[in-house]
């Protein structure tokens, strides 16, 4: 199957073109965040400030990459384990987020947010952050730079190769996906 | 009396540091390329694809394999007859992962402390360093950097004699299972069975740096080991858990006696990017 081409930002239209399954090439600018960051801006959240960025249809990259070399884009950036980030996702979607990029099992109130608020779960290949890095094109850092490798990372990406999970309509990859090859 | 200068081993230490991130061994690559010829999945082939790509990135470029580069665990094999001066073998080993991730560009990944403030030691130090004094006048090195998502799918159980060959493939594969799609399957799976709580712990972690291929040289556990793989991969998770015949590249036994009271088992998970090296000084 074809990957299809999705440029970021997602509208709710495009999100609900998504299913699980899926492999998808992202272009366009998205965001990191792993676990710093998100407490961060769930706690900014819940004094009701600004956030840092601007979440309205956003992708966020689950990565802590490795330093850039001087002429690199971006060191390696693999996907992070999202289970980290289920405690912080649905409010991250109730502020607009539409997808987000990891790997590794979600939880089902991570799943019925995602329904919800029209979202989508997709996993980026864990691992492969060299080959990944070369899909990066620009990264700067747009907020928390001392966090380090936690910090926000503003990335603009050509053809970022990932594959939906969970989808808007309850679907699962992995539970899907095994079914069909267990023994 | 040999003597061995501790700055010789914060050299090669730095270097073998450097070198597991970004150049992934033969052992661990050939079965990546084994897996694509076997693989049934259409997107499990494509993961292959990909990871058989990144890896040699990597090599041409430079690149760390994967952006975890990890917890730097070393277990020296220090021959008895070899005196080290200018300093302490955790000082020169320390010494040496300082400058490796400095100089190789790796990611820092360890925390002070665990619990309160997590504060980022920004050298990736300290490293995890097991010991053993051993005849002879050799310094065997042996290093893995541990990634973290990974090692959290990774448990130990006490299980009970009775539990038998059964209770211990179901613990082995039902913690697999558990752990899915988390740890990046395709996995290596360290197993560690016999001796107290902790010596299986680090039985099973010995168990990752066996080159993949080889198996356990007693042939009752090889062909458990080869029993085990075939259970894991009938679960059908797959590459990166997207469904497929290829969860596990490899399951890794390591056996040490047991007291008449208990089975201790361990498992320790590692991704397909399982980087380990080793020199002899």
């Amino acid at each position: 199957m074809e990957p299809k081409k999705i440029q970021a930002p997602l509208s709710d239209d495009d999100v609900m073109a998504l299913k699980a399954g899926d492999t998808v090439l992202i272009n366009g600018v998205i965001y990191t965040a792993r676990d710093a960051a998100h407490k961060k801006l769930v706690e900014l959240m819940d004094k009701g400030e600004d956030l840092p960025i601007d979440l309205q249809g956003q992708f966020i990259f689950y990565v802590g990459p490795t330093p850039a070399k001087p002429g690199q884009a971006i060191g390696s950036a693999g996907p992070t384990t999202s289970g980290r980030m289920d405690a912080y996702t649905p409010k991250m979607l109730e502020k607009g987020m539409k997808a987000c990029i990891g790997k590794g099992l979600r939880s089902q109130v991570v799943k019925d947010a995602l329904k919800e608020h029209k979202g989508v779960y997709l996993a980026a290949t864990g691992g492969a952050g060299a080959l990944l890095s070369k899909k990066i094109k620009k990264s700067e850092v747009v907020a928390y730079p001392e966090l380090g490798p936690e910090a926000i990372h503003r990335l603009e990406v050509e053809d970022f190769p990932a594959t939906v999970v969970n989808d808007a309509y309850g679907n699962d990859l992995y539970e899907e996906g095994a079914k069909q090859y267990a023994r | 009396m040999r003597e061995l200068a501790a700055s010789t081993i914060t050299d090669q230490v730095a270097e073998m540091c450097e070198e597991a991130n970004i150049y992934l061994g033969e052992d661990v690559f050939s079965a990546l390329k084994d897996a694509l010829e076997t693989e049934e999945s259409p997107t499990g082939k494509e993961v292959l694809k990909q990871l058989i790509e990144n890896v040699e990135i990597a090599r041409n470029e430079q690149i760390p394999i994967c952006q975890d580069t990890g917890f730097a665990v070393f277990f020296v094999e220090w021959g008895q007859d070899v005196h080290l001066t200018g300093g302490s073998l955790e000082e020169a080993i320390n010494a040496g992962v300082k400058r490796g991730y400095d100089e190789g560009y790796l990611r820092k990944s360890i925390v002070k402390d665990p619990l309160f403030d997590r504060k980022n030691t920004g050298d990736n130090t300290p490293a995890v360093i097991y010991t053993d004094m051993v005849p002879g006048d050799k310094v065997k090195i042996s290093f893995a950097p541990k990634g973290g998502g990974s090692e959290n799918m990774s448990a130990v159980k006490m299980l009970k004699p009775s539990d038998g060959e059964e209770g211990f493939v179901d613990f082995v594969v039902n913690q697999v299972k558990t752990a899915g799609p988390n740890p990046c399957p395709p996995i290596v799976v360290g197993v560690g069975i016999g001796g107290t709580f902790d010596k299986v712990a680090v039985l099973s972690k010995k168990a990752l740096f066996r080159p993949v291929g080889e198996s356990n040289p007693d042939p009752r556990f090889a062909e458990l080991e080869k029993k085990i793989k075939d259970k894991i991969n009938d679960l059908g998770v797959g590459p990166q858990g997207f469904g497929g015949r290829t969860f596990a590249l490899a399951v890794h036994i390591e056996d040490y006696p047991s007291h008449i009271a208990s089975m201790a088992a361990a498992v320790n998970l590692n991704c397909h990017a399982c980087r380990h090296l080793e020199r002899e000084l």
